[in-house]
């Protein structure tokens, strides 16, 4: 069977992907991040995933409030990058892998998760900044991307209970699958960071250590806490870190911390990722 | 109208609900079609025409003409959408930022590398004291 190896938590913030692209990742102001990031780097690097699924949500690139859904889940042999308003990154165009995908389809369906269905999605930098955080700067990316978007945009988004469960279900997914693929799964966005309004700018770096310390240790008390409470103290765009507990959530109970960063900022965002193992 | 939500009391925070989406999905619709190159070209070649293609409010139409950022959020605009006129005009999330919060960018990405804005005393109407901390708007 299939086997899930491992999950990685990063934020993904477009500034990030520009800075890759631009060649700027040695400039003094981006520097320490990408030292910080480096073990992650080298940790997919070893592992070789075959197949990674990325949980992000779109930004009004293949979605637009004509449609929106909670779930999607990307089916296509491929996913170009989108262009979000100044041209696509020029990044490569991922490689899907609809075989697995249309059995984690069906699976998540059957097990009561109402997935919306996506065989025509442009993938902006929810999805493309965690492959250049994870993989720099390939002429291709290295494994097979299977995307799973999330509303976070427009409220309420899902519950971090919702979240954390489908995550489960993914991993049950993953499980009954009888190819031989080593996967990785990606929770993105977040941490604290208000885009908009006269708030904005706004950073809670003690509430960031305790959701990645809760994550790791109490992930099913962390999927309890409500929408007003990201809002509130993370910021309005804070309420992406909710996707990083369906990562957790596809994980076991027990894991291992591989690498942890934090850095703040990275343009208006505090920026966090972590490496987990199955324990 | 629409009932009273749990987040009302976090100040200088537009949260986008069902309320601010049914205001601004024409905004928010013009602020996606710059998704498109061929759009872009259209609407830098005439703005006025372009706009007519959507029904925007009086207010929602000056706020796009004036690039009011604050108001385009006041009005139903998603940031992620009125950030594609933002990134059409050449400027930087941190340029909007300043705008929003009345600073300028130099001010905003000192702001942030300092560490960003603290959620003490922001977390609640009750204790905001504006955007700089010193006057009682927002």
């Amino acid at each position: 069977m299939a086997e899930l190896i491992g999950g990685i938590g990063t934020s993904h913030v477009p500034a990030v992907g520009a800075a890759i692209d631009n060649g700027r990742q040695a400039e003094p102001y981006w520097a320490p991040y990408f030292e910080k990031i480096q073990p992650a780097r080298q940790w997919i690097a070893d592992q070789k995933p075959d197949v990674c699924i990325v949980v992000f949500n779109d930004h009004a690139s293949a979605f637009s409030l004509d449609l929106i859904p909670t779930f999607a889940l990307g089916v296509a042999s491929s996913f170009p990058p989108a262009d979000e308003g100044y041209g696509p990154r020029q990044v490569p165009t991922a490689l899907g892998h609809p075989e697995l995908a249309w059995h984690l389809a069906e699976s998540l369906i059957l097990d009561e998760f109402d997935m919306t269905i996506v065989n025509q999605m442009p993938i902006d930098h929810g999805c493309t900044v965690p492959l250049s955080v994870a993989f720099d700067q390939p002429e291709a990316w290295p494994c097979r991307i299977i995307p799973l978007c999330v509303n976070v945009i427009q409220y309420p988004a899902p519950t971090g209970r919702r979240c954390y469960q489908l995550g489960r279900a993914i991993r049950r997914a993953i499980d009954s699958w009888t190819g031989d693929e080593r996967v990785v799964i990606f929770g993105t966005g977040g941490m604290s960071h208000q885009l908009q309004g006269e708030r904005a700018g706004l950073v809670n770096l003690e509430f960031d250590q305790a959701f990645i310390d809760r994550l790791i240790n109490d992930p099913a008390g962390q999927a309890e806490v409500p929408h007003v409470e990201y809002l509130r103290e993370a910021g309005s765009e804070g309420i992406e870190l909710v996707m990083w507990l369906i990562m957790r959530g596809a994980l076991d109970e027990a894991v291992r911390v591989v690498h942890r960063m934090h850095h703040v900022p990275t343009s208006n965002t505090s920026n966090g990722l972590l490496v987990l193992e199955n324990g | 109208m629409s009932n009273p939500r749990e987040y009302d009391d976090i100040p200088g925070t537009y949260v986008f609900d069902g309320t601010h989406s049914r205001n601004g999905y024409e905004l928010n619709m013009f602020c996606m079609s710059l998704n498109g190159e061929s759009n872009r070209e259209a609407f830098r070649s005439d703005p006025d025409t372009y706009l007519d293609q959507w029904s925007l409010t009086a207010d929602q139409r000056r706020a796009v003409v004036e690039r009011d950022w604050l108001a385009m959020l006041q009005l139903g605009g998603n940031i992620y959408y009125t950030f594609k006129l933002a990134a059409f005009d050449g400027l930087s999330m941190q340029d909007v930022g300043g705008s929003m919060s009345g600073v300028t960018t130099e001010e905003f990405a000192a702001m942030m590398i300092a560490g960003g804005r603290p959620a003490d005393g922001n977390r609640f109407e009750s204790e905001w004291t504006g955007a700089q901390g010193g006057d009682s708007d927002g």
